[in-house]
């Protein structure tokens, strides 16, 4: 039978899993660049800050008052320095007051005045270029009094700015390089977050038609509900299916009980009545009788092999022997209808590891359907042989055989085309293939060599 | 005597206001209709042979020279906002506030090898590598012997005051931008820089405003000493006048880098452009190497020797145009030079 697919749910966890993978590392790198890029302006301003505070204090270093007047020895080396990364502009000024004493003219100054000690930062716009400034107050006596003098020195930050991009960038490669890198892992740790889900289903599909035990298969924490739901599923179905069971057994054997007692009563008027018409209509009622009676037992058969399987217990059981009493059973029918029995192979003892009321009923259902089959006069030949590990037991008649495109007459309730007037309910042979599935073995129904039918019950012997 | 002595505040006007710049020589090489304008201090001799070639190899374009003072190209386009396309000067220091303030575009010219220190941003360019060389007249020197450092020069001229006597030369800072940033170079560099002021002040030392005028009493026999004289000036003699002697003086020997920008209201800044790779190309380079004496560009001539002292194209220049710091050093460099 055919597993019946899902119904498409339209996408793939996988796919789905890779995507969102993609496109929060995408985010991720973005977020990156823009992370790098604001620690790195932030670092480098921090420590280019740290130089031109140092330079605007050598600076103010460099002022000395005269006795009529201010000197100013710039610092060369200060302003080389300061020039350095990234080839700044550079401008300064000292004031007193509003009177520019040199440097640049209207350079911009602090919004509040610095102290002679630490320098006040900020950033404005002069000459077309944004700047970064630091201001430091000295006081000098001049002309017999304490004037402050502001000292200001500006730079533009070019190669802060450049710094913070490359930094930004290179981030931005290493975060694709890692992306690059993660993503044969991700679709590796995806593949082993969804092979559970797999093998789960692999167990599930994997099992007999009637093994209805709860799936025990381990399972990941977020596939416990899962399985759980399953199981529970699982358990209803056995239930129902139970009950079913058990409904049918009842039944069946509600219904022999009467039919028994019906039948006595019915041969018991046969042998009483003289009457042809009567006793023809006797032997009508028998016959139904009998077959309803046969129906009941096979159903009773189908209802306990189905049992025996779901609670299997196998023992050593010696098959030869099994076969020869149940043959012997038999024998009277045979005789009956002047069917020859043979059988080969049956005189050694055979032993397998089985339930024996289930083989039993195997056995009596591949003979009767053989003798039923039958023609009178006919033969039917009963052999028992091992090989590969394998009891085989193959009952050959010579009836009439298969019809061609008859394969599978094994189903429940499933009869030859060519049955005719034979009666018979169809589940004979069904409970003779669950059989052998139980045991782990098989059963295959083959046309004969020449003519009738092969029937073989493969059994493993260990 | 150091006198670091001045006025208090100064007036920002060291430099007259608003006088038109001087243009000292002009010519015009090629006659294509495409007009590239250059201002620049160089010798106009010296640089010829290589606009020549320029001009040949584009016949759409001529090239108008204009030769001037370094403070007179710095105040041109600082001051006046002269049209120039390319701004060429030996003076360091105003080149460097020149590009600093904002006057010098950006561009893109071909510069293979130029070293990262002859260089500012993308703005300013090394052209050429000028040794500051001392000379002195084998004829005027008679049997003295040749200084190979500053001590033995000093020792010299204190030596034979009367031999000397007004006839050592140097450039005069209050003229000339390059003596000017020579001399701020010189007291930076050296303690002893200010004793040999004193000592030419004392010999009524001879100030000029160029090298060439140097050179030309040096030749007439009139000086017998010029200290500070730019090489490529002297390389035009040196080699055919037996008289002349070149002193690189072994204590230290300044490299000036003679530098070129293209002002930011140039006409024709592409023309400019490739006018400046064509000076940094290897032909042009070889030809300034071989003046000076000394390559820019690693490969393109000799090598600098190991006295030699090349100064970096970068903003610790600012410094020499400050006002105060620039009264300061004049005043010095006048107490040196006017003895009592």
């Amino acid at each position: 039978m055919r597993a019946v697919l899902a119904r498409q749910a339209g996408f793939s966890l996988r796919r789905r899993l890779v995507w969102q993978f993609l496109a929060l590392s995408l985010l991720l790198v973005v977020a990156l660049f823009f992370a790098v890029r604001f620690a790195a302006e932030r670092a480098s301003r921090a420590s280019q800050d740290a130089i031109l505070g140092a330079a605007v204090i050598s600076v103010g270093d460099g002022i000395r008052a005269l006795d009529d007047g201010l000197a100013l020895d710039l610092p060369y080396a200060t302003f080389s320095m300061l020039g350095a990364m990234g080839d700044e502009r550079i401008f300064y000024s000292l004031m007193i007051g509003t009177r520019l004493v040199t440097g640049y003219d209207a350079l911009p100054q602090p919004q509040t005045t610095p102290d002679d000690l630490s320098p006040v930062f900020y950033s404005n716009e002069y000459k077309d270029s944004r700047l970064r400034l630091a201001a430091i107050t000295r006081r000098v006596l001049l002309d017999d009094k304490v004037q402050e003098v502001v000292v200001t020195l500006g730079q533009t930050r070019y190669g802060q700015a450049a710094i913070a991009r490359d930094t930004a960038r290179s981030a931005v490669w290493i975060g694709l390089g890692f992306l690059i890198l993660a993503v044969p892992l991700a679709l590796w740790a995806i593949r082993a977050v969804i092979r559970p889900v797999d093998r789960l289903a692999g167990a599930v599909a994997r099992r007999g038609p009637h093994d209805l035990r709860a799936v025990r298969h381990p399972t990941p924490r977020e596939l416990v509900p899962l399985v759980g739901a399953l199981n529970d599923f699982i358990a209803r179905l056995r239930g129902a299916l139970k009950l079913a069971e058990t409904f049918i057994f009842e039944a069946a054997h509600r219904i022999r009980t009467p039919l028994s007692l019906v039948r006595t009563e019915a041969e018991i008027a046969l042998a009483e009545t003289s009457d042809e018409a009567t006793r023809a209509r006797l032997r009508r009622m028998l016959r139904a009788i009998g077959e309803s009676s046969r129906s009941a037992t096979q159903i009773l058969d189908h209802a306990m092999v189905l049992y025996r399987s779901d609670q299997f217990s196998a023992a050593e059981i010696d098959f030869a022997a099994l076969a020869r009493s149940v043959l012997r059973s038999v024998q009277p029918i045979a005789e009956m209808r002047d069917i020859e029995l043979r059988d080969t192979g049956l005189e050694h003892p055979c032993q397998i590891p089985a339930d024996e009321r289930m083989i039993e009923v195997a056995l009596r259902n591949i003979l009767d359907n053989a003798l039923k089959y039958s023609h009178s006069d006919g033969r039917i030949t009963v052999t028992l042989q091992t090989q590969a590990g394998m009891a085989e037991l193959s009952v050959k008649d010579e009836g009439k055989g298969l019809p061609d495109g008859d394969t599978d007459l094994t189903a429940r309730f499933q009869r030859g085309s060519n049955v005719g007037d034979v009666v018979g309910s169809g589940l004979g042979l069904t409970i003779v293939s669950e059989v052998a599935a139980a045991h782990g073995g098989k059963f295959v129904l083959e046309p004969g060599k020449e003519k009738g039918t092969c029937a073989t019950l493969f059994l493993p012997q260990s | 005597m150091r006198d670091l002595v001045l006025a208090a505040i100064i007036s920002l006007c060291l430099q007259a206001p608003a006088t038109a710049y001087e243009i000292e020589e002009q010519r015009i090489f090629g006659d294509g209709s495409d007009e590239i304008r250059v201002l620049s201090t160089t010798d106009l001799t010296a640089i010829s042979p290589v606009l020549q070639d320029f001009a040949e190899t584009r016949p759409n374009m001529r090239v108008r020279y204009d030769q001037a003072a370094s403070i007179e190209v710095f105040r041109a386009i600082h001051d006046e906002g002269a049209a120039y396309d390319l701004v060429m000067s030996s003076a360091m220091d105003l080149q460097m506030k020149l590009a600093n303030d904002g006057f010098a575009a950006s561009i893109l010219p071909k510069a293979t090898g130029l070293p990262s220190w002859a260089r500012w941003r993308d703005q300013l360019f090394g052209v050429a590598l000028e040794p500051v060389v001392t000379l002195a007249s084998r004829r005027g020197l008679g049997d003295l012997s040749v200084p190979r450092t500053r001590r033995d020069l000093i020792a010299m001229m204190r030596e034979h005051p009367t031999a000397l006597n007004g006839r050592v030369a140097t450039y005069d800072p209050q003229q000339s931008g390059v003596g000017y940033f020579l001399m701020s170079q010189d007291s930076r560099e050296s303690e002893g820089f200010w004793r040999m002021a004193e000592v030419m002040g004392r010999l009524n030392a001879r100030l000029f405003c160029c090298s060439v005028d140097m050179i030309e009493e040096l030749r007439a026999g009139r000086i017998t000493i010029a200290y500070n004289v730019v090489a490529s000036y002297a390389a035009r003699f040196t080699p055919d006048d037996p008289d002349l002697v070149r002193l690189a003086l072994e204590d230290y020997t300044f490299a000036i880098v003679r530098s070129a920008l293209v002002p930011v209201n140039a006409p024709d800044p592409g023309g400019a452009t490739s006018l400046l790779s064509f000076l940094l190309s290897d032909t042009a380079q070889r030809r300034f190497a071989a003046d000076s004496g000394v390559a820019l560009i690693p490969g393109t001539g000799e090598a600098p020797s190991a006295h030699l002292r090349p100064i970096r194209l970068d903003t610790g220049l600012l410094v020499y145009d400050d006002q105060l710091r620039r009264a300061g050093l004049l005043a010095e460099w006048n107490a040196a030079m006017v003895q009592p």
